[in-house]
């Protein structure tokens, strides 16, 4: 008698931590299903929420720029080109900076100094796009609009296609100004993976090349960038997603004009400025329903996007893994 | 001579190329500088002690943003509250148990995306789900879009920290007989928990300035309220509502909420950065 007890005892508790094992291991995914459920939410409840846009609008919507409440007219097209031009104006800038600011740090930079200068730029990733909006709107656009702006649209104001894009009058405010803060954002994302991209560079390949009397931009140019592309593209995909659902940045400086001008110094609107400016003030479910669509649109164009980076980045985290081991 | 020339136009470009690379570091560094020295200067020319004390005011009346920071300390303290646990086990899901199934891959992919999903969709997501539902906008609305922010930087960094903890940990706890999820427990969380608490504290730093998904759920409130069924003040949409206004008061206390705002993300930023290199060492 004395003897079975404890085994019994023992066999018992065996078996409840075997109980609490799989109630663990359930809870944890439920958790991670938790996660997904999420995602599909935010599709499930943007595409219920646009559906009496859709309905009413069907596919003309995407290229429609009327934006008329009172008459119930909508169209998205000034925004999304809004969205796209800033993001495209902000990539045109933030790429060669960032991977100028990556290969300063790699190649240039003092070592005592690389770190720092390192955490600085990485701050820039840290202010929030509210500071980067309040900043732009009361700093930058009215130094913008009385000095810079006026020199370049004298400058450009007998250049022939140059004139339409940068000309008319210095707002300080635009699409421009909104690019250009946007630049700034992503600017951090760039360099960070380009950086840690470019320290997967094995030394032995650019000692190989400086061997051969490579010159610093030639080691760069034809061994460091061609070795780091994907993750290089990755990198500016990610920011690239980043600056495409910008909104606060954004709303202060854009000006909430619902058509397209030519001049890139115009004001103009964006997808998420278009919502955050509008939609606690729309009346009517149609309007309320197009605010929902647009925020369904600016949802696929960046998971286009992202999920083109994460694949990027995922094939070269899975090559990194191969050469250490 | 031909030579000398190619090799005097090659040390011209790369002097140009190393220049550009100096150039561009400098032009970061330049707009760091400019916004936080006249966020700087801006905020705290706006701060007073009645930032602290008083309610955010009416237009041309002397304020401050008590409401505004309580109701933004309410709203995040909900949300980390909420998505710690859900980001911390669905990230020991990852780490733990899925690692390399496709289910796993799935999930690590999803919560990729919404970490870098445009936030205002996450507002217009609780909006349809919570304050449809409820007919208004309130304070749990504004931390359950909180909430979505914060899951996935909590799994991402919970995940990451776990992969660092050593196989043989794991290996020495089971070969004494523990089961899997007391080694879980009390073996690779305690191993990571360093790593784990930065990532609480980014997510709380990358809440704290949000401003795009509390606009329409949370929504704003010119008074006191400690009621999570109502609409909360909170710093972010005081600050866009002040900015955006004409009154020259409004702005002196948009600056001081932005200082605030700043000082606390820089800080947790720079104290989680501590914490991870200490780890590291």
């Amino acid at each position: 008698m004395s003897k079975v007890t404890p085994t019994r005892k023992r066999a018992e508790a065996v078996r409840r931590s075997g109980y609490r094992d799989v109630r663990f291991r359930l809870l944890t995914w439920l958790a991670s299903m938790g996660v997904v459920a999420i995602f599909a939410g935010v599709m499930a409840a943007l595409g219920i929420g646009a559906w009496p846009a859709i309905k009413a609008f069907g596919f003309p919507f995407l290229y429609t720029e009327i934006w008329n409440p009172v008459t119930d007219q909508f169209g998205a097209l000034a925004s999304i080109y809004g969205t796209l031009v800033t993001s495209l104006i902000a990539m045109v800038i933030a790429v060669p900076v960032g991977i100028g600011i990556a290969i300063f740090l790699t190649e240039i930079c003092p070592r005592p100094l690389r770190r720092s200068i390192g955490i600085a730029i990485e701050l820039l990733a840290g202010i929030p796009s509210i500071i980067y909006g309040i900043w732009g709107l009361f700093v930058f656009a009215p130094w913008f609009q009385s000095g810079l702006q006026p020199w370049l649209i004298d400058l450009f104001s007998n250049v022939p296609v140059l004139q339409d894009y940068l000309g008319g009058a210095p707002y300080g405010i635009g699409i421009f100004t909104a690019a250009l803060i946007l630049s700034v954002m992503v600017l951090p994302f760039i360099s960070a993976v380009t950086r840690d991209v470019f320290e997967t560079v094995p030394t032995t390949l650019k000692e190989a090349a400086y061997a051969m009397g490579c010159t610093t931009s030639e080691v760069v140019w034809r061994v460091t960038l061609p070795f780091a592309r994907t993750g290089v593209v990755g990198g500016a995909m990610l920011a690239l997603g980043r600056a495409l659902g910008e909104t606060m940045a954004v709303t202060f400086v854009i000006g909430n004009a619902h058509h397209i001008q030519t001049s890139l110094f115009a004001p103009g609107t964006t997808i998420s400025a278009t919502i955050a400016n509008e939609f606690t003030e729309a009346v009517g479910p149609l309007y309320l329903s197009s605010l929902i669509e647009m925020g369904l649109i600016l949802f696929f164009i960046t998971f286009v996007v992202l999920a083109s980076a994460q694949l990027m980045l995922g094939a070269l985290e899975r090559r990194a893994g191969g050469l250490s081991s | 001579m031909k030579n000398m020339r190619l090799y005097r136009r090659r040390r011209r470009g790369n002097a140009v190329f190393l220049t550009l690379s100096v150039l561009a570091a400098g032009f970061g560094l330049l707009w760091l500088g400019l916004i936080l020295t006249s966020l700087f200067y801006r905020g705290f020319s706006g701060l007073t002690p009645a930032t602290f004390t008083e309610m955010t005011p009416p237009p041309g009346v002397e304020g401050g943003l008590l409401n505004a920071i309580v109701g933004s300390l309410i709203m995040n303290g909900l949300a980390v509250l909420a998505g710690t646990p859900l980001g911390l086990l669905a990230g020991t899901y990852l780490a733990e148990y899925g690692r390399y199934t496709r289910l796993a891959f799935v999930v690590r992919f999803v919560n990729d995306i919404l970490l870098s999903a445009p936030s205002i969709v996450t507002g217009l997501f609780i909006y349809e789900i919570i304050v449809v539902k409820m007919q208004s906008f309130s304070a749990i609305a504004g931390a359950a879009s909180l909430m979505v922010i914060v899951v996935p930087v909590v799994v991402r960094t919970t995940e990451n920290m776990l992969l660092l903890v050593p196989n043989g940990l794991r290996e020495a706890a089971a070969a004494l007989g523990a089961p899997r999820s007391a080694i879980i427990r009390a073996v690779t969380w305690r191993a990571a928990r360093a790593g784990i608490v930065t990532g609480v504290l980014l997510a709380i730093a990358r809440i704290s300035g949000e401003t795009a998904p509390l606009l329409f759920t949370a929504l704003n409130n010119q008074f006191w309220s400690t009621n999570l069924y109502q609409p909360m003040a909170n710093l972010p949409v005081v600050i866009f509502q002040f900015a955006m206004s004409p009154y020259e008061g409004w702005h002196h206390l948009a600056w001081a909420g932005a200082l605030l705002i700043t000082v606390t993300v820089l800080g947790l930023s720079i104290i989680a950065r501590i914490l991870e290199s200490s780890k590291r060492n």
